[in-house]
């Protein structure tokens, strides 16, 4: 059987260390999150009307400059890369913040950047660019959020109204359904992939007359999804035919990549508060830590969040440096981030004891973000068998050797 | 092969030109001295063993040894530059797989704690391989708990009598010299009572008996000493300070396991999925999940050991090698009990149990069954995957130490 060109391509390893910029950032992120994010206060929001912290938002995309990472110089952005906002990422995830960072300033943003390439000709779409970019707006991707990089787009939202087409402003109107949408209730423009011909992505005022946002009672708190009714809503076009396919898989791609470094954040924190409890707290006169039951499974914690920063780190370098091996890491990086995580937070419940039980503990709000971002951008189980073809491990039944 | 940065050279982290305040040799510096000694020692026509103490004597041996002892003080990370030149000479090495307990963990324990006259005896030959070394450290009642070893080095004149047994021992059948922890103190808590030697293996009261393992083959010896003597001139460490010396031996065993860069799909993977490829009718829906979570899981390690190599590289040596072992040995049984399980119906033959001798585990030449038993010894050699893993949670994770019912008790009184 031919050799895929997946096992033969990364020939040399990339940088996966963090450089002293990206420390930098993660200290300026990190000191605004445990200021801001508090257990106790992401707790607190997650039963009140208001989910998503926007003044967080605000300090974390406008002040600091997170949503602009992706974004080049020219449109208004950082010109970073996936590594530094993989950075963020893994920041965002370590407190459960209740921020769109991942929905606005890395899916959105990437799905607009890879419909419109790196000099959007339409002044519309710079213009939406660079207010993403400047924290001004936040945009949220309009479909599920278990979407997966290498699935087809949903096709329940309908093209009414005017021809798809025209540029000029609700010269194109939507209608339809869209369930189970991140980061879309704090969102100030839906990006909507629409069936019509041709099949289109649609730029939508998520404060228009006809969008209604209905908040879904979601496994996690920290990240409320939505379902997402329009009725003739105005739209403009974005991208359409295979271009706006492409560009719905590129935000998939990059969300998936970069909840994966969310989901290392997440991890680490987890590993982190267990290892303090079982020091402080004592049973049978010692410290439940000096238990070998204990330590062994916070030694293989350990070892499994070494191994998922590497996995995390090489997809946001493939990503960074657009590595033709960007889809084998990104699939490996999802699907070994997503089940790491998973671990570390059914340890921290586990660990914690009775405690770890408990409504005031935080402890299950990383166990439910963990396991919602284990199945969003495609189940762990989903990336492994997309990953399959990329290498040459076809599965059973699929007949020869060749 | 020794990959980590650990200091081979006295002064932790700094070479000995760097120490001296002298300019080490560059990258220029050994190509040319390579040249030169291949222009006075032609390959093609100098015996082997002639070749390669000139080598030594040259300081190319292992350029990052001090000048004298078969190195020049270099940076470690220029010996793949002279290697690489021999090698494009076709000049003969020195089957370094052969002597590997003596290069990985004699010679830098030699170099640490060895005076300059047992460092000008002993390192030569070992580089060369006219002496082969084993390490003579487990005992039967004496495993992950090495400190309560029960091995007697007993004062005799000028020197010292040992009697003991002592086991696992690679290359023991072959060795000419080993290195050896005994008790010479039973007064004293454990760990304060042994000392370091370099034993005669051809001494007499040295027996040496093959040990089978679950393989059929026989990698390992048994080793009897009854009365075996050693002058005290080959003593390595002070009296009671064989604890501490033998600490670092076995740093620089764990630094050897965990290995150097492959290519994706290099080691024990390789096998698993070229099965998987080229026998299409035994793969299962279950058996695919299983091969995708094990390439995954291997390509994750490589990746893992890559950074640690860059974090190495830029000197921030990481509590992230500590993993490296324990993920080593998982992986190889995981995937070798794959590949027995693809195998299906041949999965229940066996290549051969022929009783061997071979100089160290052959994974790659023999069938999924001989990978599958012999990777059970990966999370047992070298530091159990129990006690690696107590080392990762007290070391890098600080949780609290075992209680120890053995501390401040003389050795002779702990109970057994």
């Amino acid at each position: 059987m031919e050799r895929p060109a997946a096992l033969t391509e990364p020939a040399e390893i990339p940088d996966l260390l963090y450089s002293q910029a990206e420390n930098d950032l993660r200290q300026a992120v990190r000191s605004l999150l445990s200021e801001r994010a508090q257990p106790s206060a992401v707790l607190a929001r997650t039963e009140t009307d208001e989910p998503y912290d926007t003044q967080l938002w605000r300090a974390l995309a406008a002040d600091m400059g997170c949503a602009g990472l992706l974004v080049p110089e020219a449109l208004g952005g950082a010109g970073a890369s996936y590594r530094e906002a993989a950075v963020v990422a893994e920041e965002t995830g370590r407190s459960v913040a209740p921020v769109p960072y991942l929905g606005s300033a890395v899916v959105a943003t990437a799905v607009l950047l890879a419909a419109t390439g790196p000099e959007p000709g339409k002044e519309a779409d710079r213009k939406l660019i660079a207010s993403l970019a400047d924290g001004t707006v936040t945009a949220a991707l309009a479909v599920a959020f278990e979407s997966a990089p290498d699935g087809d787009p949903p096709l329940s939202v309908r093209v009414t109204g005017s021809a798809p087409g025209d540029d000029a402003a609700g010269s194109a109107r939507l209608t339809g359904a869209a369930a189970r949408l991140a980061d879309a209730l704090p969102a100030d423009v839906l990006l909507v992939p629409a069936d019509g011909v041709p099949y289109g992505l649609y730029a939508v005022d998520a404060h228009a007359a006809g969008v209604t946002r209905t908040p879904a009672v979601s496994l996690d708190g920290t990240r409320q999804l939505c379902d997402l009714t329009l009725d003739a809503v105005p739209a403009r076009q974005i991208a359409a035919g295979p271009a706006a396919v492409a560009a719905v898989r590129a935000g998939l791609s990059a969300g998936a990549a970069m909840l994966a470094a969310e989901q290392l954040g997440l991890a680490e924190r987890c590993l982190e508060m267990t290892v303090a409890y079982v020091k402080q707290r004592r049973q049978f006169a010692r410290p439940v830590g000096s238990f070998q039951a204990v330590k062994h499974r916070l030694a293989d914690l350990f070892v499994l969040v070494t191994q998922a920063r590497a996995a995390s780190r090489y997809a946001a370098a493939c990503l960074a440096d657009g590595s033709p091996d960007a889809p084998v890491a990104v699939a490996m990086a999802k699907s070994y981030c997503g089940d790491a995580a998973v671990r570390a937070a059914e340890e921290c419940v586990q660990l914690h004891g009775g405690i770890g039980f408990t409504w005031e503990h935080p402890a299950h709000l990383y166990l439910k973000r963990a396991k919602s971002g284990s199945i969003a951008f495609g189940t762990p189980d989903r990336h492994r068998a997309a990953m399959a073809g990329l290498v040459g491990l076809p599965g059973a039944g699929t007949g020869t050797s060749a | 092969m020794l990959t980590g940065k650990e200091g081979l050279t006295g002064k932790e982290g700094l070479t000995e030109a760097e120490a001296a305040g002298t300019q080490a040799p560059g990258p220029d510096d050994i190509r040319r001295r390579v040249a030169d000694l291949l222009a006075a020692h032609d390959p093609a026509t100098t015996p082997r063993l002639d070749f390669l103490r000139a080598r030594f004597d040259a300081g190319l041996a292992w350029v990052h040894f001090p000048a004298g002892l078969g190195g020049l003080g270099a940076p470690r990370t220029l010996q793949p530059v002279a290697d690489a030149a021999f090698a494009a000479a076709g000049a003969p090495d020195n089957n370094p797989r052969r002597i590997g307990i003596g290069l990985g963990m004699a010679a830098p324990t030699i170099l640490a704690f060895g005076t300059p006259e047992q460092q000008q005896r002993w390192l030569r030959p070992l580089w060369t391989g006219e002496e082969v070394w084993c390490q003579l450290f487990s005992e039967p009642g004496a495993g992950s708990d090495l400190a309560g070893l029960a091995t007697r080095a007993v004062r005799d004149g000028d020197g010292w009598r040992v009697t003991g047994q002592k086991v696992w021992t690679s290359s023991a059948h072959e060795a000419r010299r080993a290195i050896l922890v005994a008790r010479t103190d039973p007064d004293v808590p454990k760990h304060a009572g042994l000392s370091y030697f370099a034993l005669d293996m051809t001494a007499h009261g040295v027996e040496v008996r093959p040990l089978r393992q679950i393989t059929g083959e026989a990698e390992f010896n048994e080793v009897f000493l009854t009365d075996a003597p050693i002058p005290d001139a080959d003593r390595i460490g002070a009296v009671g300070d064989g604890w501490r010396v033998a600490q670092a031996t076995l740093m620089n065993e764990r630094v050897a396991i965990g290995g150097g860069s492959l290519p994706r799909e290099g080691g024990m993977i390789a096998g698993a999925a070229a099965a998987w490829r080229d026998r299409p009718e035994l793969r299962t829906p279950g058996l695919h999940d299983r091969m995708l979570r094990l390439w995954v899981d291997a390509e994750v390690a490589r990746l893992a050991g890559a950074r640690l190599r860059q974090q190495l590289a830029v000197g921030q040596p990481g509590p992230e090698g500590s993993a490296a072992k324990i993920v080593f040995a998982r992986l190889n049984q995981d995937i070798s009990s794959f590949e027995v399980d693809l195998a299906g119906g041949e999965g229940l033959g066996y290549d051969d149990w022929t009783m061997r001798r071979p100089q160290s585990a052959n994974f790659y030449g023999r069938g999924p069954g001989y990978r599958y038993l012999r990777a059970r010894g990966n999370s047992i050699e070298g530091g159990t995957s129990e006690i690696l893993r107590n080392i990762v949670a007290e070391r890098v994770l600080g949780l609290p130490p075992e209680i120890r019912v053995d501390k401040d008790i003389p050795w002779k009184d702990l109970p057994r």
